[in-house]
């Protein structure tokens, strides 16, 4: 196998976007293709990430559309979709194509526009990642697989579950700390300052003022934080998100003569799970565990090696899980290393610097794409008040369904 | 080889509160919901049995914001049945407002609820409930 490294990427603010799902593909397509000095016409193949296409606009073979908006209508496409992994899973195989020499150029990435759903719809399109068969007829949400988590995970550990909310609510506390100073991010405000403009408007309008002492008792409140599915409060939860990303994959040759900077892909890892109950005790994803594994193996790192980390938090106690189940704590120890800062930029380990898909959005065909953007960025040194000092060794994480799809990337600096 | 036990047939027995799941003669493993293979084996050497349909709930949330089609709040759990597979289905007769933590490791009976198809379920669905017992 060949060394293979990013050569660009791009990608589109994520929020609520005007734009169709290939207006943003094609923005950030553009925007990874030139800053790797290249033209559309030198990209050979496109690994296209799309998850609700269907539902949000009605559109099948999105990929071929892409190719042809950005001038390349003739070159292969190909749609992955492994829930939310799914632009991670383009990312891996669109490596092996340029790994095992068949291509030297191509462009991978995501796009999803999830905001044109009203709430119950995107809630019911979103927990079709579940089992439709067995579980969905219970009626299971996202949120609800996660809750039933969090319940698991205090009941494991034995730790009483308003201290586990409290922890939970410092991964969001954090996330939207360091999504204040991410320029796509969805949320760029902190948790304060969110308590803060709800204090200034009331008082505004003549209205009763509240009198939250701090951002833990603004988000206790569940007049301004409600219940989803309990345990989880709406701040425990990432947005639905429009965006997309893009980068451009190159062979480590073709990369020298191209950039300055080449990040390397240094180890990637997939696998699967089945349904949820298939899984009992998911405190201890298996598929993260291996997924995991394998690409730490073909990196030749440690967990403790990695710099920063870009995973998945589609709700807090998803990133306190997801910090165990990847080797940065032991399990049972992720809660309390959040509690001790040990997560934030310039401690133990940076998890989720560009405020991950809680505060940066999860636009859940770009994500995977989006994660390897920041971590691209962060090895260049180019993330500015959120730059993670020195990082040579960055890592995503992405997890698609009820952890039914889990796919990770090592990457490193190469230079 | 045939498919051993198809959701046709384990939700007709499901409607009439009765658990249907597959025992492997290779390793005595149970499946439920039912799979072409053992879970935990892969052998295809399966018969179907009656399962006890007793277990207990090892954690559940309750819904407060539903997917369309349905109406929260309501319960959904996942019970690890005495015969060993794990089950998620909605917890039945217990106040919203009064399901805690409590509620982990307490025993259980199962039944059925028939959920009316939309346009995305390929027709009618069952669910398995899950009553609290004593
Ligand atoms: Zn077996």
């Amino acid at each position: 196998m060949r060394e293979v490294a990013v050569i660009g990427v791009g990608m589109t603010r994520f929020g609520v976007s005007q734009n169709t799902s290939i207006e943003m593909f094609s923005e950030a397509a553009m925007e990874a293709i030139n800053e790797s000095n290249l033209k559309p016409k030198d990209i050979e193949a496109l690994f296209f990430g799309n998850v609700l296409g269907t539902h949000e606009e009605g559109q099948m073979g999105m990929a071929a559309y892409a190719a042809a908006d950005i001038g390349i209508p003739n070159i292969p496409t190909t749609r992955f979709e492994g829930v939310c992994a799914t632009a991670s899973v383009a990312i891996r195989d669109a490596f092996m194509w340029v790994a095992s020499g068949y291509c030297d150029v191509v462009l991978v990435g995501g796009t999803e526009r999830a905001s044109v759903m009203d709430t119950p719809y995107a809630t019911r399109t979103f927990a079709m990642g579940s089992d439709s068969y067995y579980e969905g007829p219970a009626g299971i949400t996202f949120p609800g697989v996660f809750a039933m988590l969090a319940h698991l995970y205090a009941h494991k550990y034995a730790i009483p579950l308003p201290k586990l909310k409290e922890q939970m609510a410092m991964v969001a506390i954090k996330n939207h700390q360091n999504g204040k100073l991410n320029p796509k991010a969805q949320f760029q405000a902190t948790i304060r300052d969110l308590m803060e403009a709800r204090i200034a408007r009331a008082s505004q309008r003549g209205q009763p003022v509240p009198t939250w002492a701090d951002e833990m008792e603004f988000l206790r409140d569940i007049k301004v934080n409600p219940v989803i599915a309990d345990p989880l409060q709406l701040y425990d939860c990432c947005p639905f998100s429009d965006g997309a990303a893009a980068l451009v994959l190159a062979s480590r040759d073709k990369a020298r003569r191209l950039t300055d900077k080449p990040v390397l892909i240094a180890g990637v890892g997939q696998c699967s799970a089945g349904p949820l109950h298939n899984q009992k005790d998911f405190t201890r994803m298996k598929a993260r565990i291996l997924s995991a594994k394998q690409a730490y193996t073909q990196a030749g790192i440690e967990p403790q090696d990695v710099d920063l980390c870009e995973l998945h938090d589609c709700f807090t106690i998803a990133e306190i899980v997801a910090t165990e189940c990847l080797g940065f704590f032991e399990f049972g120890q992720g809660s309390q290393a959040v509690e001790q800062g040990e997560t934030r930029i310039g401690a133990k380990i940076a998890i989720n610097p560009s405020g991950g898909l809680k505060a940066k959005g999860h636009p859940i065909g770009a994500t995977g794409a989006a994660q390897a953007c920041e971590v691209v960025n962060q090895l260049r040194g180019e993330c500015g008040k959120r730059q993670v000092e020195g990082a040579k060794i960055g890592m995503t994480d992405t997890l698609g369904g009820d952890a039914c799809t889990i796919c990770n990337v090592i990457l490193k600096r190469g230079w | 080889m045939e498919y051993k036990l198809t959701h046709k047939a384990y939700t007709s027995a499901l409607r009439e509160n009765r658990l249907l799941g597959l025992k492997c003669n290779a390793c005595g493993g149970y499946t439920v919901p039912p799979k072409k293979v053992c879970i935990e084996c892969a052998s295809e050497d399966l018969d179907v049995v009656e399962l006890s349909g007793r277990g207990e709930i090892r954690t559940f949330t309750v819904i407060r914001v539903a997917a369309e089609g349905f109406q929260a709040p309501y319960i959904v759990g996942i019970v690890e049945l005495d015969e060993g597979p794990w089950l998620m289905g909605n917890v039945i007769d217990v106040d919203c407002d009064e399901a805690t933590m409590d509620m982990i490791g307490r025993r259980v009976r199962l039944g059925h609820a028939v959920i009316p198809g939309d346009k995305f379920s390929a027709g009618e669905r069952v669910t398995a409930t899950f009553s609290l017992e004593n």
